[in-house]
């Protein structure tokens, strides 16, 4: 792009070439100019402010208030430091029950998006011609289009009594932690397709073809040329399913039946009980297990070429 | 690198002091809040927001027959915004928004948000149309803590059975239907239960009849011994349960699939369910009640409005379709007078005081027990909660 448009850029004598205009007066312009540092901060200061507000401060208050507890009539918080939350979390085994159940349904979402993903991205990506692909993009992309809520409650008809699963003759699992499973796995779909896809689009065919002709079997070309190419993908896509699914709390609200997951343990903390110190002791549960998983993937390195 | 080290250490500690001091900044806002009776009213602000149950504020956009809203906004000028809620845990957190003017509360709310600072204290004398309530609804023990009055009536009612008729022999008339488990076992998966700690007092409830050995006089005051039973039985419940509300909205529809059979309700919900096979019933145990106030928030922007609105709801005819609507007695009796059926006020026994002491009206439970026990410390609303969260598993 620039180099073409270069050329006809520097085309002389030009009335507005500035060049040709004589010095302009723009002292916060020159000051900007030679202060590279002033030119920087204010450039990153926006989104570093954001970035520190919304995150880091956000994160930081969330511990500071599981320190604190709740006075159970009033329901004022109160500003002393302690340790109980964490204590009851530990003690407590409905809390380890509802982690574990937790974990469990994020990693069977991520299992299977992530083999129901794998077949379509690599069949949108090296099989099918231009003009399919991109309907297929835009088949991927089109349920985000659509609200979550309406998503989850139509799956709520679809496993009803009576409803389209037991009237297709598939027969319907009923509202619980496998449909909870079911409406994950749909919902962050494109999350998974989409990284994957991407990871595919970047392994040159050559590598393939020269794989073939060397006389590479299928098998070995998908373990030792494909694989090591889309692992950054997987690893993308499944840091989303699993992160997404395991802070959810609606769409177990609505097909999970009697079940309950960490973010309804958060939800009736902070919403019903008025905990918000039990309430943040517990949403810290997931952050915890994240960075655990990102510590654990990053030492296999499979972050570094992401 | 060291330098950078002290350098990163010296930000995180620069952060936690932001974010201390961006936390009490949140929380010393209670400056504005304003707990004592005005003396007299002002002009009319333009506009009231309410926080409410479903189906007390009917504006005709759920139902274009049911609509009182919009004569109150014609009478006063003052412009109806309503917020509605499905347990009263969520309406406590909401009211501590400052976001309402005036908070339609049940016993187990009305006295946390006056614990809280959340309340104002009422005039009744501005209230013109509180003569009219009936004398047993005013200044109880929901609505009055140190002969201050913090609210004015609106109605009472029932936590009913409900259930689908396809499902029993016989129609149940007994909240065994959901505690027994014989009778459990063939609903198992279809009984459904309100998604909130009060629940437990229902099980108490149950056991203060089928299990007097316990000694439950008040299933809102239980000791430890006897929250332990009723947790027991509601962990049994658990096995048999389907899902658990609190949005009104998924019973109607769990109930028209049939995805629930039977569990608690409120009358409102059954007129709302279009499948005729379901039915409602109050059992032969009495049942856990509410007994609601409308209560003016100590943050209120428009008090006048919001006296205007507890006067114009406490009105024979705004009262009688309110009620009425939701299905509960109302307050007055001129208000049963303005029913549209005649029967109303006597089927849900309006005005009957000794009906209305067979009903376990919500309340928060506290470590003072309710029932006057002195030689033994009852289990408060925080244990209740951390048991309900168990019960759920």
């Amino acid at each position: 792009m620039s180099a073409t448009s270069a050329p006809h850029d520097a085309r002389p004598g030009r009335s507005t070439d500035p060049a040709l205009r004589g010095p302009v007066d723009r002292p916060g312009s020159r000051l900007l100019h030679r202060m590279v540092w002033l030119r920087l901060s204010l450039l990153l200061s926006a989104p570093l402010a954001w970035m520190v507000l919304v995150y880091v401060v956000a994160l930081a208050a969330l511990l500071i208030t599981s320190l604190w507890s709740v006075d159970s009539l009033s329901s004022e918080i109160d500003r002393s430091w302690t340790l109980d939350n964490f204590r009851t979390l530990l003690e407590n085994e409905v809390y380890r029950d509802v982690t574990v159940r937790t974990l469990a349904v994020a990693a069977a979402v991520t299992v299977i998006d992530v083999a129901i993903a794998l077949p379509i991205a690599f069949y949108m990506a090296k099989v099918a011609t231009p003009r399919v692909r991109r309907m297929l993009v835009v088949a991927v992309l089109t349920p985000l289009w659509a609200s979550y809520l309406v998503k989850v409650f139509s799956w709520r008809v679809v496993l009803s009594e009576g409803g389209l699963a037991e009237w297709s003759g598939l027969g319907s699992p009923g509202y619980g932690l496998t449909a909870v499973v079911i409406t994950q796995a749909y919902i962050w779909l494109p999350y998974v397709i989409l990284p994957i896809f991407a990871a595919l689009e970047r392994v040159p065919d050559s590598l393939l073809e020269a794989a073939g002709d060397l006389g590479a079997p299928t098998g070995m070309v998908l373990r030792s040329i494909v694989m090591p190419l889309l692992i950054p993908g997987i690893v993308a896509g499944a840091i989303f399913s699993f992160s997404l699914t395991m802070g959810d709390y609606i769409t177990v609200n609505i097909v999970g039946g009697a079940s309950q997951m960490l973010g309804n343990l958060v939800f009736i903390n902070a919403g019903a009980a008025n905990n918000l110190p039990l309430a943040a002791a517990i949403a810290m549960i997931p952050i915890v297990v994240m960075l655990v998983l990102l510590t654990a993937i990053r030492r296999t390195g499979a972050l570094e070429n992401m | 690198m060291k330098n950078t080290l002290r350098r990163g250490r010296v930000t995180a500690a620069c952060l936690t002091l932001l974010s201390v001091s961006v936390l009490s900044a949140c929380g010393s806002g209670d400056d504005d809040k304003k707990t004592e009776a005005v003396e007299k009213l002002g002009k009319t602000e333009g506009k009231v927001s309410i926080l409410a149950w479903p189906g007390y504020v009917e504006d005709g956009s759920n139902d274009p027959n049911v609509d009182w809203v919009t004569p109150f906004e014609k009478e006063t000028g003052c412009e109806v915004t309503s917020k509605v809620y499905g347990t009263s845990d969520e309406a406590l957190n909401l009211a501590k928004s400052g976001e309402y003017d005036v908070i339609a509360a049940s016993g187990d709310l009305s006295l946390r948000l006056i614990a809280s600072d959340e309340a104002q204290e009422i005039n009744t004398d501005l209230v013109p149309n509180y003569e009219n309530v009936y004398d047993f609804l005013k200044n109880t023990e929901w609505n009055t803590v140190d002969g201050k009055n913090y609210g004015v009536p609106h109605g009472y009612g029932a936590n009913l059975l409900m259930f689908n008729k396809l499902n029993f022999d016989t129609p149940p008339t007994s909240w065994g239907a959901v505690f027994d488990t014989a009778q459990l076992e063939r609903n198992k998966g279809k009984v459904t239960a309100y998604d909130s700690p009060i629940y437990i007092a229902d099980a108490a409830l149950y056991l203060m009849k089928h299990q007097p050995e316990l000694g439950i006089e008040n299933p809102y005051a239980l000791d430890q011994e006897q929250l332990d039973a009723a947790v027991a039985l509601l962990k049994e419940q658990r096995k048999y349960v389907g899902e658990y509300w609190s949005d009104y909205l998924k019973e109607i529809q769990a109930f028209e699939t049939g995805n629930s059979v039977v569990g608690t309700t409120w009358q409102v919900i059954k007129n709302n369910i279009k499948n005729k096979d379901v039915e409602v019933v109050l059992p032969e145990e009495g049942a856990t009640a509410w007994n609601d106030t409308w209560m003016m928030s100590s943050q209120a922007k428009h008090p006048n409005c919001a006296y205007k609105w507890m006067d114009y709801i406490l009105s024979p005819e705004a009262n009688a379709q309110a009620t009425e609507y939701f299905g509960e007695a109302p307050n007055s009796p001129q208000a049963c007078e303005k029913t549209t059926d005649p029967k109303h006020c006597e089927t849900f026994h309006a005005g009957d005081e000794e009906y209305a002491k067979q009903l376990w009206f919500w309340r928060t439970p506290i470590k003072d027990c309710l029932d006057g026990r002195t030689d033994v410390e009852c289990t408060d609303y925080a244990q209740w909660t951390e048991a309900w969260t168990e019960i759920k598993g």
